[in-house]
């Protein structure tokens, strides 16, 4: 037994080696959130090719998978689309800087029978709804920011992400910010909660497929998903109290409105940003970045990519539906690279 | 040439000492004993494994919430607070439909292919129903969301609701909302994908009742159907039994099928037609975004309590064998 172990280690030893000596190619492992995906195996690809002595390897396992391992050190940086907490952090055996890298928004899609244009919902409207308090598509609340339409008196069938989701921690950090009673009820953002009502579907495209199967039915998606598939979406209410269609220029408004108050370690909530053209259900999603790097020439290529990242990587994003990082975002970023040691 | 190896193991005076047991290796006989017992031991020593690291790594919610776990009814990760109770009425009623449509469905095809169909038909009809049992289950949650949940929607819902609805007592079952997504649902997609099984394994077990056994009840007046029934399915009833476990094994497991059409909502609702969760749809849906250490640990010991439902019912399935095996069920 102990011998066949041995020879195993000894293999890999070999397989280390031959792999090293192949020209030098520094190797990156990294794992985390599902929702920057396609965009970073773009840059990483494209990095790849700029660079052909470092491979990144991205594993999109879930942010909270991107975390645990990061903090079990076994791989090189993580990936999410939450902040780390402040006991997440209090964990780590090393320092740990937050990098954002794109952005993102979620929308309510609907299927109402009969309703054909875009519905306007306000901040009170999708907290009760997605709390149970508002149940019939005619309430009040509703009809009253939608003058002209005909809206069925049919129970509201409310469909959530049955996966943990950065999504959900997105579309849960906006309802927390909007309503108090979510926020003693539900709890503040989380990638899922307790729902109070409705039925669950795992990923986008479940969530999707049961708000187009079922009448009645409202559930929240990504924005690219809903740009890329198609998907007709609502306008929701902003904080300064209009009624905003998702898209890029709007979800980069409301990083660049954030962009004045961001804290030194960019963990911050960009749900619910002042200002008038500001889409409020909005967010960054984070690179998991350790602050000191033992192995300088790993050290090297990850300040080499975010460098990059921040600059030539951006104009990769809208052909992929992701909002472009603002300008004031990417200087104070270009700044904290070099607090990797 | 076993023969020939025995003599000459008979005749070798008994040696010690390790050139000895070498050549005794020689033999095959202790080669064959020692390469199936290490095999053996290494199935005990990985279900031990597992449920060693699954005892380890629930710790923290063990501590915490004691046996609380089993009968709480919340699963609320942003407060931390966990019950694995809508988890487990849902594995036990999924698994349940699945098996009060399955089994009966298996039995009769089973019994057809077996008793009455021509040989032929019989064998090329179970290649197919061979082929079905290694459809990947994510066709069968496809098959479940474009077939199964439509039809539950518009058709069978409403009629379930409406007739056996309005029955007392059974009524309670079937009652609305209806969103086409929901324990029946799940159910009856569990039923198709175990009822391969059950036929598979049941036909097999009825083919080998010896035919002097049909022949001697056939003798004795009784019909076709009194020999299947009263001769042929005592005889392979642990068989069948068997086959039937099996099913239900695979149905408390099922991840990805269920999870596309169960509605994924953690509540414990008395209509089959209401959204609920599985043990196994849960783990698989929350494992990868669970950050807290809390919530990991409470999936973990989720997942333990599978394992252990798992361990009773397959416990239940022996014992319920041994029962019917002493009721005198085979003639001998």
């Amino acid at each position: 037994m102990r011998k066949t172990i041995l020879v195993v280690w000894l293999l890999l030893g070999l397989a280390a080696i031959a792999g090293a000596r192949s020209g030098g190619t520094v190797l990156l492992n990294a794992a985390g959130a599902t929702f920057p995906y396609p965009i970073y195996s773009k840059w990483f690809d494209v990095y790849h090719q700029k660079h052909s002595d470092i491979q990144i390897n991205y594993q999109s396992i879930g942010s909270g998978g991107g975390i645990r391992q990061l903090l079990a050190g076994t791989v090189d940086f993580g990936a999410s689309d939450g902040p780390m907490s402040d006991e997440q952090l209090g964990q780590a055996k090393f320092k740990i800087l937050h990098f954002p890298t794109v952005l993102g928004a979620v929308v309510p899609t609907y299927n109402i029978p009969g309703v054909t244009g875009e519905l306007n919902f306000t901040q009170k409207a999708l907290a009760g709804i997605f709390l149970g308090s508002i149940t019939k598509w005619n309430d009040s609340e509703i009809a009253g920011a939608n003058k002209g339409v005909n809206l069925p008196n049919a129970d509201i069938v409310v469909v959530h992400r049955s996966d943990g989701s950065g999504t959900t921690y997105i579309w849960t950090d906006f309802l927390a910010k909007v309503s108090n009673d979510w926020k003693t009820k539900v709890g503040n953002a989380a990638t899922s909660v307790n729902w109070p009502v409705g039925l669950g579907g795992k990923g986008n495209e479940g969530v999707s497929g049961l708000v187009k199967q079922t009448p009645n039915s409202i559930g929240y998606i990504e924005l690219i998903y809903a740009v890329q598939n198609n998907i007709a979406y609502g306008k929701v209410q902003n904080a300064a109290g209009k009624f905003v269609k998702a898209d890029l220029a709007g979800v980069t408004a409301a990083a660049a409105e954030s962009a004045k108050t961001m804290p030194d370690d960019f963990r911050v909530s960009i749900t619910n940003a002042p200002g008038p053209n500001v889409y409020p259900i909005s967010s960054f999603t984070w690179l998991l970045i350790p602050g000191q790097i033992q192995d300088s020439a790993k050290r090297d290529a990850i300040k080499g990519f975010l460098a990059w990242m921040l600059t030539e990587g951006q104009k990769y994003n809208e052909g992929l539906t992701y909002a472009q990082l603002p300008k004031e975002v990417i200087a104070k970023e270009t700044k904290a690279i070099s607090l990797i040691q | 040439m076993s023969a020939a190896a025995t003599t000459i193991a008979h005749e070798a005076p008994p040696q010690s000492g390790p050139r000895a047991f070498i050549r005794r290796l020689g033999h095959g006989d202790e080669l064959a004993h020692l390469i199936t017992l290490t095999f053996a031991a290494g199935i005990l020593l990985l279900t031990s494994l597992l449920v060693y690291e699954l005892w380890i790594n629930s710790h923290l919610s063990r501590s915490k919430f004691g046996w609380m776990f089993f009968w709480t009814r919340v699963w609320d990760p942003n407060f931390d607070n966990f019950g694995a109770a809508p988890f487990i009425y849902g594995t036990l009623v999924t698994s349940a439909v699945a098996l009060v449509i399955a089994v009966p469905l298996g039995l009769a095809s089973a019994i057809f292919l077996s008793e009455l169909a021509p040989r032929k038909i019989s064998d090329s009809i179970s290649f197919l129903i061979d082929l079905l049992a290694a459809v990947p289950s994510v066709i069968y949650g496809l098959l479940g969301i474009f077939i199964v949940v439509p039809l539950m929607r518009t058709t069978l819902g409403p009629m379930l609701i409406h007739s056996v609805g309005n029955v007392p007592y059974i009524g309670a079952l079937f009652r609305g909302p209806n969103y086409g997504v929901g324990f029946l649902t799940a159910g009856i997609v569990l039923a198709i994908m175990v009822v391969p099984y059950i036929i598979s394994v049941s036909r097999e077990v009825l083919l080998t009742v010896p035919r002097e056994q049909r022949e001697a009840a056939l003798a004795l007046g009784a019909t076709r159907w009194e020999s299947t029934w009263k001769v042929v399915l005592p005889w392979a009833r642990t068989g069948i039994m068997g086959s039937i476990f099996l099913a239900l094994a695979r149905a408390l497991g099922e991840t990805m099928a269920v999870t596309m059409v169960i509605g994924n909502a953690a509540r414990i609702n008395p209509s089959l037609l209401s959204p609920g969760d599985t043990i196994a749809s849960t783990i698989a849906n929350q494992f990868t975004e669970a950050t807290g250490d809390l919530y990991l640990s409470a999936l973990i010991e989720l997942g333990l309590v599978l394992f252990l439902i798992t361990f009773i019912l397959n416990g239940m399935a022996r014992i319920l064998i041994v029962l019917t095996e002493r009721g005198g069920g085979r003639p001998v």
